[in-house]
């Protein structure tokens, strides 16, 4: 099963079992507290859904590793190389 | 969720999550690394020489293999120099006569591969070859198939990225989402294979640029090979021009969706 076929299955069960709650197909008769929290849930998750993905990527953005000591450490090997590949006969 | 399916009809696949080629002995080792190049006349003789130096110093046996596409700028007669001064039996150059893409110059590269490991990286100084023995390291430590550089775990990390760059996390988030490939970089190209992982592999990948490097990872899953991770540092142009167009995101998204669909 791809990712894409696991996707959709899994969104369609999950619409199947709320339509089904919300319709009250199998007249469960439970409270119209219960059946306020339903109908909103869908749009409730998806804005939940979209908070985390801001949140972890702003989390990430200023989390992220800059490595300058990386980028310094690799200039001053750049000088070193060059120096000892030129006294190997190197010419650029 | 276990992949069984997807491995039994791999054509001739030798490997199921149990079989495992014995870990040699470190001795019998032998490390190729491929560089494809294309005008990296100033910045092939360093890496070259990082690479010596990181080598001796871990004393791994080891290999470079220069794959050239022709380039214009006399990247060729600076290979030929380098391999005067450290023998053809440390670098050989298997160029080819014209820029012919990534997939193919490791199928080139693998066939004058005299390793039994291949180590896959960047000629342009961003992959710095100081990690490779971490990643032999973190080979034979879990007895990985791959072992992958990541810029996203540890103390990996990126220099020189500006904050549009940065948004490319936001890329790897939609992949992670998307593809769930239990690696944390999947467009990193600084990666160790097993020769024959790598070649099993490069048989069922379609896919061009980023996308080859994240299709490798999401078919070595399928078909239940090992992925080790180590975080790396990636220095961003330090030399030379960004080979880079402006079509990456949408190639980059186009294949991810295609990837999200098929696999």
């Amino acid at each position: 099963m791809t990712k894409l076929e696991q996707w959709v299955s899994t969104l369609l069960v999950l619409m199947l079992v709320w339509l089904c709650l919300v319709q009250d197909l199998l007249n469960l008769g439970y409270s119209k507290k219960f059946h306020d929290v339903l109908v909103p849930l869908p749009v409730y998750l998806l804005v939940t859904a979209g908070s985390y993905t801001l949140g972890t990527l702003g989390f990430r953005l200023a989390n992220f590793n800059d490595c300058e000591e990386a980028a310094q450490e690799l200039f001053m090997q750049i000088q070193e190389a060059k120096a000892d590949l030129a006294s190997k006969g190197l010419t650029l | 969720m276990a992949s069984h399916s997807a491995s039994l009809t791999s054509a001739g696949s030798q490997r199921r999550g149990g079989e495992k080629a014995p870990a040699e002995p470190a001795g019998a080792d032998k490390y190729s690394v491929l560089l494809p190049t294309y005008n990296e006349r100033e910045n092939l003789p360093l890496v070259v020489w990082l690479l010596v130096k990181s080598f001796e110093e871990s004393g791994n046996n080891y290999e470079i293999i220069v794959i050239d596409d022709g380039s214009p700028d006399g990247t060729q007669e600076v290979a030929q120099q380098l391999e005067k001064i450290y023998g053809s039996d440390k670098i050989l150059l298997r160029p080819r006569a014209k820029k012919l893409g990534l997939g193919t110059a490791y199928i080139h590269g693998m066939q004058h591969a005299t390793g039994n490991f291949i180590i896959i990286m960047d000629a342009d100084l961003s992959h710095h070859p100081k990690f490779i023995p971490e990643f032999i390291r973190k080979q034979r430590e879990g007895n990985f198939d791959i072992v992958s550089g990541t810029r996203y775990k540890g103390n990996g990390g990126v220099y020189g990225w500006d904050l549009k760059r940065k948004f490319i996390r936001g890329a790897n988030f939609l992949t992670q989402i998307l593809l769930r490939p239990g690696v944390s970089d999947l467009t990193g190209s600084f990666r160790l294979y097993r020769k024959d992982v790598l070649q099993k592999l490069m048989e069922k990948c379609i896919s061009k640029g980023y996308v080859f490097q994240m299709e490798m990872i999401v078919r070595a899953r399928q078909l239940n090979f090992t992925i080790g991770e180590v975080p790396i540092s990636f220095v961003d142009r330090v030399y030379g021009e960004s080979k880079l167009g402006g079509n990456e995101i949408v190639s980059f998204l186009k294949g991810l969706l295609t990837l999200f669909a098929t696999t």
